[in-house]
């Protein structure tokens, strides 16, 4: 970062006083902490990363935090986006965030965005910010961060979280790699499942954010050896952190010498979340590769005979499930499925539907021709038919 | 001589659960290979159909990614590891 700090006003005496155990450090001190005053980062996502990385930025004095989020706070965040309490439930998430940095630190703006991030505005967004902080959950967004980043000469501060594992980098600064030289493209949708499906161990964010923070600091303040090619795994369960090499890829189509993507594209599309097929094949595949829960319950009051496969993993069959199912997991089916017969109804569920629908897949692939998937999963059940069973 | 392959997370549930295995071979082609034989729900995670490595699966042989050595090719010695790193885009919900 090369902020100019003469131009900063000097600390007040309230300041220095709450940044005293910077300012006793020669690595930060009285320059350091003016640099910080100086310095923004926009933080993609108020949640579970979002959450630590803003608050330890406010803590220690970073001038100017942006959020971008257009999510309300539900009780099931509560377990770690420490942004969010008890009674925030409801509010916006922004709102809710705004006020507890405010609390934090007053001295920090805070500049709030209730928008999800597009190829639209996200270069316009970027621009008024030192460094990108990457909390999102979904792959078109994460692509969609990295590019804005490469593009705009941003430095991107990338965390990301799946159950008891963690991931960090820095993505994106001159000459470094970008998550393209990583992971040229996205996995199909629905073969690697959401933190909502796959759940997350609450204290694993506090880990992955405040390293995001922590590289986000060092950026600003120009010290230390900053994680750039270099890709950091964390493991909760072993206590374990490794270390991975990387490069920036001179075939990179963004990052590379001859770059491809020159400007943002659609990253639904790109992602494969769109394969975007005539509406009435939409309706015709629906009506045979899919069910609802109303038509399901439908068919078992009458008395039909359906074969219901929960494939979701026994922790979450005891919080809810559809009476008269048989749990099989999805990793056990390859090895399982011919337990069913293949001469009955089947319709399979999960949570939400995806890994239900890879269920249905693959017994189609393995001669099942009577399966169908559930939309929208047991959420789906427990909202339109059974709502005295808890959702998770 | 055996090495260790680490599995990352979300492709635990097709290794009954373990988050490393013990395989043999000469390879990293050879160790993947055996891999995927003991755990054949694997297979269609890594390699498409066309028998390749999926290219958002991102192998490494100790701390080196295998794309920047002789990809499957790399001969292996006792004692390396491979890691398997998927792309995971948990964060914000």
């Amino acid at each position: 970062m090369t902020n100019s700090v003469a131009s900063v006003p000097d600390l007040s005496q309230e300041e220095i006083r709450r940044y005293s155990r910077h300012l006793i450090m020669p690595e930060v001190g009285m320059d350091g902490q003016k640099r910080l005053k100086a310095s923004s980062v926009l933080c993609i996502g108020a949640g579970g990363l979002g959450s630590p990385a803003a608050m330890y930025l406010a803590a220690a004095g970073v001038g100017r935090i942006g959020i971008v989020d257009f999510d309300v706070v539900d009780y099931s965040n509560l377990q770690r986006q420490l942004l969010h309490g008890t009674p925030d439930v409801g509010r916006s998430k922004l709102a809710s965030a705004k006020d507890r940095l405010k609390a934090l630190n007053p001295h920090v703006e805070v500049d709030t965005y209730e928008t999800s991030l597009s190829s639209d505005n996200a270069l316009k967004l970027f621009e008024p910010y030192d460094v990108i902080l990457d909390g999102t959950d979904n792959f078109p967004t994460r692509y969609l961060v990295n590019d804005a980043c490469v593009l705009s000469g941003k430095p991107n501060a990338y965390g990301s979280i799946f159950r008891f594992e963690g991931q960090a980098s820095v993505f994106a600064t001159k000459g470094g790699p970008c998550y393209r030289c990583l992971y040229p493209e996205p996995p199909p949708p629905g073969l690697v499942p959401s933190c909502a499906e796959g759940g997350v161990l609450g204290v694993l964010p506090g880990i992955i954010g405040v390293i995001q923070a922590t590289e986000t600091i060092k950026l600003m303040l120009g010290i230390g050896e900053p994680l750039i090619g270099r890709f950091l795994i964390y493991d909760a369960l072993k206590m374990r952190f490794r270390e991975l090499k990387l490069r920036r890829d001179p075939e990179c189509p963004v990052c590379g010498d001859h770059p491809t993507v020159t400007k943002l594209i659609d990253y639904e599309q790109f992602c494969g979340m769109r394969p975007e097929p005539p509406a009435q094949q939409v309706a015709a595949s629906a009506n045979q590769w899919e069910t609802t829960s109303v038509e399901l319950k439908r068919r078992l009051d009458a008395g039909e005979k359906v074969f219901i496969l929960d494939v979701r993993e026994p922790n979450e069959y005891q919080i809810n499930r559809i009476p008269g199912s048989t749990l099989i997991p999805l990793g056990e089916l390859p090895r399982r499925y011919q337990e069913i017969d293949r001469d009955q109804e089947i319709v399979a569920l999960c949570k939400m539907g995806g890994r239900s629908a890879k269920a249905t897949d693959f017994l189609r692939s393995v001669g099942f021709t009577r399966v169908k998937n559930l939309r929208g999963g047991i959420l789906d059940w427990v909202d339109k038919v059974d709502p005295s069973q808890p959702k998770y | 001589m055996p090495n260790t392959i680490h599995i990352p997370t979300p492709l635990r549930p097709f290794t009954d659960k373990k988050e490393s295995v013990e395989v043999s071979g000469n390879t990293v082609g050879e160790l993947l290979a055996d891999l995927t034989t003991r755990h054949e729900g694997l297979k269609r995670h890594l390699y498409a159909d066309d028998g390749k490595l999926r290219n958002f699966v991102n192998v490494y042989l100790n701390d080196e990614d295998i794309r920047y050595l002789q990809r499957e090719k790399t001969p292996v010695k006792a004692g390396d590891s491979l890691s398997i790193v998927p792309s995971v885009a948990g964060g914000v919900r």
